[in-house]
C-alpha cells in the first residue's frame, strides 16, 4: 500500500495578502468565516471588523498569508449565506499599515 | 391580522412548505412546538427511536423525493444526536431542514440543564444555520431554510429555536411565500459553445456523471448526450441510476471498487466530461494520476468545485440539467467506431468478476436473487461496508434516486432509517435494505419505529460478524495484523428482529433459500432476512487507498 503519511506543514515562505469581505451584521457570521480558516489550519494574522454606517453590513478585513488554497478558501467563502462580497488586496493596501500603530 | 404562538407558527410555516411527515423525538425544549403539532393535527409525526434514525428517516424522504425532508429533535443531547445525520446530509448534498429546540434565550450560555451550542456545532457540517431570536424571526427563517437547502447544491439547513421564542406571541399582516428552489445560475453560451466543441473534436471522451445529475433531474438529459456522442459513461457511487447499469454505453461505477474497464477507459480517456460530481478521492484514487491524458470539462453548479481537486480545461458553472440540455442541440451525433471497440476490449479483457453469483448463499448471488424478485420500481438502500460496495457493483440499478446510500460520509447506520423514510414518502415501493451486521447495529433501535409504521422495507443482512472492510485492509495492507474488525460474540440477529416485532428469518435455515427470497420480498410489509455469508470474501478490485485508480488489486 502506497501510506498516507502527513508532510511537515509549511511554515514560510508565502507572500501577505488583504482580504476585504462584506457581511450581513448579525451574530454568528465571523464564526462562519473563521471557521472556514481555522479547519483548513490557514492562520489569519489579522482581523479587523467594522459596521458600515446604516448597520446592516459590516465590512471585515483579513490578513492572511497566499498559499495555494487562498483559492479554494475564496470560493469557500463566497458561498457562505451572509458573505455579499469578496475582494482581494495586496499585503501593502493600508488597512493593517495604519493599524499597526495600535499594536506597538 | 394573524395572531399566534411561536410554535404554531413554524407549524403553520411547514405546512405552507408541503410538509405532510417528519420525523424526530420530543424533549423538554422542544415542547410548545410538538403541542402546536398536537394542536394543528395536519403534519404526520414519526417517532424515531434516536434523534439520529429521525435525521435519516426524514433523509430517506428527501432522497426519494429530491424535496427538503425536516427532522425535530429537543435541545442538548436531542440535537447532538442529530449531528451525524446532517453531516451526511451535508457531504451527499440532500436538502434537510433540522429544527432542534433550544433552552429558552436567556438561559442561553448559562449551561443551563440540555444546553449545547448547536449552532456553533452544527456551522462546517450545514450549508447555514440560525439560531432565531424572536418569532417573529421565524417568518423569514422557516421560507428561507426551505430555500437555501433546495437551492443551488441542495444541504441541509439547521433552525435552533430557544423555547421561549416558541412561546412568544406574534401578530403579523401577511404570511410569507414558501421557500422554493431558486433557478440556477445564468449559463455561459460561449462555454457551453467550447464544451461542445470539445466533445465534438475529442476522440477517447468519458462522461463521468455524479450524484449532482441525479439531483438535478438530469439523467435522461445525461443518457441522450452519451448516446448522441457516443460517450463511455462512469458513475460515482452518488451518481449510480443515472444511466442504466445495462445501457451499452455504460461502464458502472468507477473508483476504488469499480470495475477495471471503468478506470482505464478514465485513464486512457482524451476528454473527460465530468457532469454533477466533485471528484471525490474514493472515485478518482491519487488525484495527481488521474486521467492524466485528459482536458477536463466541469460542469457543475457549486463553484468552488472547479479546480478543488483538479483544474478543469474548461468549468461549466450552471445546473447540470440546464447545461446538459443546453449542450445536447451543439454535440454531433457520431459513432467513435474506434474508441468504442477499444472500450469493448478493456470491458473483455478485464471483466468485473462476480463470483458466486449463481449461489443465493454467496454475496454477489445474493444480490443478484434479490433483483430478480423486484422491479425497477424497487428502491435500494445500503448502509455503509462491503455489502454497499457489492451492491453497488452488482444490483442492476437503472432510474435516478433508486439508489440511496451514505457516499460522502459513510456513515454506518444510514440505511434502516432512510430505507423507513424512503418507504414513508413512496409507499407505493419496496424498499429493500442491504446491511451488515456492522452496519445494523448501529441504528437497530429503529425497528421498532419500523413495527410500527409496518412500513415496506425489506431488510437483507449480510452477516459475517465482521467489520468486513476494515478486515480486509488489516488483510490487505496491515500484514493481517487484525484487531478489532472480528465480532466475538455473535448476535442472534432473527432473535432481535422478532422482538422488535419484525417477521424475520434466517436464510440459512431454509431448504430453498431462492424461492424464500422471493416470497419475503414480494409480501407487503417489512420483513428481516438474516443471511450468513463468508467473512473471507473481500470487496476486489480494490485501488489501494492513496492510490493511483490503475493499481488495483484483484482477487
Amino acid at each position: 500500500m502506497i501510506e498516507q503519511v502527513a508532510e511537515p506543514l509549511p511554515t514560510s515562505g508565502f507572500e501577505k495578502t488583504v482580504l476585504e469581505l462584506e457581511v450581513n451584521n448579525h451574530p454568528g457570521v465571523m464564526s462562519h468565516i473563521v471557521g472556514l480558516f481555522a479547519r483548513r489550519a490557514f492562520n489569519v494574522e489579522g482581523i479587523l471588523c467594522m459596521p458600515l454606517p446604516d448597520g446592516t453590513v459590516s465590512r471585515i478585513w483579513l490578513l492572511v498569508f497566499a498559499d495555494q488554497r487562498l483559492e479554494q478558501l475564496i470560493k469557500q467563502l463566497e458561498k457562505l449565506v451572509d458573505v455579499r462580497s469578496v475582494r482581494q488586496h495586496g499585503a501593502d493596501h493600508e488597512v493593517f499599515v495604519q493599524a499597526e500603530r495600535f499594536f506597538r | 391580522m394573524e395572531t399566534m404562538t411561536g410554535a404554531e407558527l413554524m407549524v403553520r410555516l411547514l405546512e405552507r412548505q408541503g410538509i405532510t411527515h417528519l420525523a424526530g423525538i420530543p424533549g423538554g425544549a422542544i415542547l410548545p412546538f410538538y403541542d402546536a403539532l398536537a394542536q394543528r393535527g395536519t403534519i404526520q409525526h414519526i417517532l424515531a427511536r434516536h434523534e439520529q434514525g429521525a435525521g435519516f428517516i426524514a433523509q430517506g424522504m428527501a432522497r426519494v423525493t429530491g424535496q427538503a425532508a425536516v427532522c425535530v429533535a429537543s435541545s442538548g443531547p436531542g440535537a447532538t444526536n442529530l449531528l451525524t445525520a446532517i453531516a451526511d446530509a451535508h457531504l451527499d448534498s440532500i436538502p434537510l431542514v433540522a429544527i432542534t429546540g433550544q433552552v429558552p434565550l436567556a438561559m442561553v450560555g448559562t449551561d443551563a440543564f440540555q444546553e449545547v451550542d448547536v449552532y456553533g456545532m452544527s456551522i462546517p457540517i450545514t450549508k447555514h444555520n440560525f439560531l432565531v431570536r424572536s418569532a417573529a424571526e421565524l417568518l423569514e427563517v422557516i421560507p428561507q431554510a426551505f430555500r437555501l437547502a433546495q437551492s443551488g447544491r441542495p444541504g441541509p439547513v439547521l433552525v435552533d429555536v430557544p423555547k421561549d421564542v416558541q412561546n412568544q406571541k406574534i401578530s403579523f399582516e401577511h404570511w410569507p411565500e414558501p421557500g422554493v428552489r431558486e433557478p440556477g445560475p445564468e449559463i455561459s453560451l460561449p462555454a457551453i459553445e467550447q464544451a461542445a466543441a470539445l466533445i465534438n473534436e475529442a476522440e477517447r471522451p468519458v462522461l463521468y456523471l455524479g450524484g449532482g445529475v441525479v439531483a438535478s433531474g438530469a439523467a435522461p438529459l445525461a443518457v441522450a448526450l452519451a448516446e448522441q456522442a457516443s460517450m463511455p459513461t462512469v458513475m460515482t457511487l452518488m451518481g449510480l441510476g443515472a444511466m442504466p447499469v445495462d445501457h451499452p454505453l455504460s461502464l458502472g461505477m468507477l473508483g476504488m471498487h469499480g470495475a477495471r474497464y471503468a478506470n482505464f477507459a478514465v485513464q486512457e480517456s482524451d476528454l473527460l466530461v465530468v457532469v454533477g460530481a466533485r471528484l471525490d478521492d474514493r472515485a478518482v484514487g491519487k488525484a495527481s494520476a488521474f486521467a492524466p491524458n485528459a482536458k477536463i470539462v466541469h460542469i457543475d453548479i457549486d463553484r468552488a468545485e472547479f479546480g478543488k481537486i483538479k483544474t478543469p480545461y474548461l468549468a461549466v458553472h450552471a445546473d447540470v440539467k440546464a447545461a446538459l440540455a443546453a449542450l445536447l442541440p451543439r454535440v454531433r451525433p457520431q459513432m467513435r467506431k474506434r474508441w468504442l471497440a477499444h472500450v469493448a476490449a478493456l470491458k473483455a479483457r478485464y471483466p468485473l468478476a462476480m463470483p458466486g453469483r449463481d449461489d443465493v448463499r454467496q454475496h454477489y448471488g445474493l444480490i443478484a436473487a434479490v433483483a430478480e424478485a423486484l422491479d425497477d420500481s424497487a428502491v435500494v438502500v445500503t448502509d455503509v461496508g462491503q455489502h454497499q460496495m457489492w451492491a453497488a457493483q452488482a444490483y442492476p440499478l437503472r432510474r435516478p434516486r433508486q439508489w440511496l446510500t451514505s457516499g460522502g460520509l459513510g456513515t454506518m447506520g444510514f440505511g434502516l432509517p432512510a430505507a423507513i423514510g424512503a418507504a414513508l414518502a413512496e409507499p407505493q415501493r419496496t424498499v429493500v435494505l442491504f446491511t451488515g451486521d456492522g452496519s445494523i447495529k448501529m441504528n437497530i433501535q429503529e425497528l421498532a419505529t419500523l413495527a410500527e409504521l409496518q412500513a415496506n422495507v425489506k431488510i437483507v443482512l449480510m452477516d459475517n460478524r465482521s467489520l468486513g472492510l476494515v478486515y480486509q485492509q488489516q488483510n490487505l495492507f496491515y500484514g493481517k495484523r487484525v484487531i478489532a474488525s472480528r465480532y466475538g460474540h455473535g448476535v442472534d440477529f432473527v432473535t432481535v428482529a422478532l422482538g422488535f416485532g419484525v417477521p424475520a428469518f434466517d436464510l440459512d435455515g431454509v431448504a430453498d433459500p431462492k424461492a424464500a427470497l422471493t416470497e419475503a420480498l414480494t409480501t407487503p410489509g417489512p420483513v428481516f432476512i438474516r443471511c450468513p455469508i463468508d467473512a473471507e470474501a473481500f470487496v476486489y478490485p480494490m485501488v489501494p487507498p492513496g492510490a493511483a485508480n490503475t493499481e488495483m488489486i484483484e482477487a
